[in-house]
């Protein structure tokens, strides 16, 4: 039987590069996809794009591109990635330049449009009259990037599309599975959103030392899977790579940012994950996946809005050694007097190291730790207020109580993400190709 | 004992949802966490965080059950002031609670 090889090269915009060279080089792989657009990230494109700071695609696209290309140009293996963000055709354009300065004359680079749906959206409004509407972008699914595959193109760069359809267009591409087979695309997006984190099935995301222990976490490989017509698969990784492919990684992963495992819902499939079965081959690292399902795809398309909402500013004193609590105590009160102009649900502290991370309610009761991280911060409409912020906790040094150290401050534009729906009669989507010279 | 030791789970997020997949590392173990782990154990265990109530889905097949909590909307990912906006870290307050198994 035909077995289709997918890797899946990065998990999100901020991955690492080598483990996807690896795959290119070694994989054996028919088609590498490269998730990288979290929900915000498509946001902060558009907004970048809009202020003429960047182009409005994936910062690493080049780094990436530069990496991979050669190998999968020489291996036959085909790109689908989603490092377009909100300027698919800049992103499309790029990489064959790239191309062409590496010398892989012919490739055939893809971009698909239409997930942009601003124009379709501009009444919606945040509950936040202070924030702004900035972005919208439909998920879209499959088709048009069938469409680009039968266009031949060897990378095909998209804006927002659902994580797992990167991964199901080539299973229905290869296999010819058809769009209303339910149970089979459901099958198919299961192993996508298997593959979709990249290293978080194959052991990243999972280590809990002397519980779950993961060798070789610093050379992490990103995981394959080999799938077969009838949607079943094995997932595995490269001999050699770090990290572990287990059942229970697998299992983690399967339930990953899913509500009900039994309707998971995608542009292409209301995906069943309820019934899938994971077995342990007897090779080390390959788990076969099956029995997941699916029912009819839903009738809208989520839509992603994203609101400009000000600025983050933060900033951060330590104190350590006898009373480091008590004195980091009275710095967060010298601070709430000095930013008392700031709107409450729009300002919190914390100690990292005591109550940071779960709130001081669920967090143990520490009476003396040897060292305290106070943490500020607050949401600013006014660059200059946040600018202030910054300032305030950075004057504690000779203001505020003995032995405050180590100040760090960081300030960055807020952008606040909504879902919307939209009925996908709405959308009208564009692939087009251009091949490197 | 610690639920963590014979659970592990992994904690995801969509806007203002959170989930928290708790999955048992032997099969055997999982109607323990069924009867033991319910939605408003769960629900009782992180109320200074969450609004509303918890859904629970029983993935018996996995051994796992799946909790989805509701965080406010000023604390979702992407409007969170916190240190840990996505609450990646939260799955282990439920790993950390106290469990009695004859």
């Amino acid at each position: 039987m035909k077995t289709l090889r997918i890797g899946g090269g990065a998990g999100f915009s901020g991955d690492r590069i080598e483990p996807a060279v690896d795959l290119a080089r070694d994989g054996d792989l028919r088609y590498l996809v490269f998730e990288c657009l979290a929900e915000r990230t498509i946001a902060l494109a558009q907004l970048a794009k809009k202020q003429g700071r960047s182009a409005g695609y994936d910062p690493m696209l080049r780094a990436r591109m530069e990496a991979v290309l050669p190998a999968c140009k020489r291996n036959g293996t085909r790109i689908i990635t989603n490092m377009g963000a909100a300027n698919p055709e800049a992103a499309a354009r790029e990489t064959v330049s790239i191309a062409s300065r590496l010398g892989l004359a012919g490739l055939r680079v893809g971009w698909i449009t239409g997930d942009d749906v601003l124009l379709l959206m501009g009444s919606i409004a945040s509950a936040d009259p202070r924030e702004q509407l900035v972005s919208a972008n439909a998920y879209l699914g499959i088709e048009p990037i069938l469409a680009c595959l039968l266009e031949g193109a060897d990378v095909i760069l998209t804006g927002r599309v659902a994580d797992p359809s990167l991964f199901l267009a080539p299973m229905v591409h290869e296999f010819n599975w058809r769009l209303d087979d339910w149970p089979l695309l459901g099958k198919g997006t299961a192993i996508g959103h298997l593959l979709e984190c990249a290293g978080q099935l194959t052991g990243g995301y999972f280590a809990d030392p002397g519980l779950k222990d993961v060798q070789g976490l610093d050379r992490l490989g990103f995981p394959i899977a080999e799938v077969d017509e009838n949607g079943d698969a094995v997932l595995t990784k490269l001999a050699g790579s770090g990290g572990a492919l287990s059942i229970r990684s697998c299992k983690e992963q399967i339930l990953y940012e899913v509500q009900d495992p039994s309707r998971y819902l995608t542009p292409d499939v209301t995906a069943d994950f309820s019934t899938i079965q994971f077995e342990e081959e007897e090779q080390q690292d390959r788990v076969r996946v099956r029995g997941a399902s699916g029912t009819e795809r839903p009738e809208m398309l989520k839509v992603s809005t994203g609101f400009s909402a000000g600025f983050i500013a933060e900033g951060q004193i330590s104190y350590a050694g006898p009373g480091a609590l008590a004195r980091a105590e009275l710095a967060r009160a010298i601070l709430a007097k000095r930013l008392g102009w700031i709107k409450s649900g729009d300002f919190r502290m914390d100690f990292i190291g005591v109550d940071s991370m779960h709130g001081s309610a669920l967090s143990d009761p520490l009476q003396h730790p040897y060292e305290v991280r106070l943490r500020v911060a607050g949401r600013l409409f006014a660059e200059g207020d946040a600018r202030r912020l910054m300032h305030e906790v950075e004057s504690l040094y000779v203001n505020g109580p003995a032995g405050g150290a180590g100040v760090a401050t960081g300030l960055r534009e807020s952008i606040a993400m909504d879902a919307a729906f939209i009925p996908r009669e709405a959308i009208k989507t564009r692939v087009e190709l251009e091949v490197a010279r | 004992m610690k639920l963590r030791e014979i659970a592990h789970a992994r904690t995801g997020d969509k806007g203002n949802l959170l989930n928290i997949s708790l999955i048992a590392y032997e099969e055997k173990d999982y109607p323990f966490l069924e009867r033991e782990v319910t939605a408003e154990r769960v629900a009782h265990l992180y109320a200074p965080l969450i609004v509303g109530s918890v859904q629970r889905y029983c993935v018996p097949g996995l051994g796992a059950l799946n909790f989805v909590l509701r965080r406010p909307d000023s604390e979702s990912v992407t409007r969170s002031l916190a240190l840990d906006a996505h609450g990646k870290s939260l799955g282990y307050v439920l790993l950390n609670i106290e469990i009695d198994r004859e």
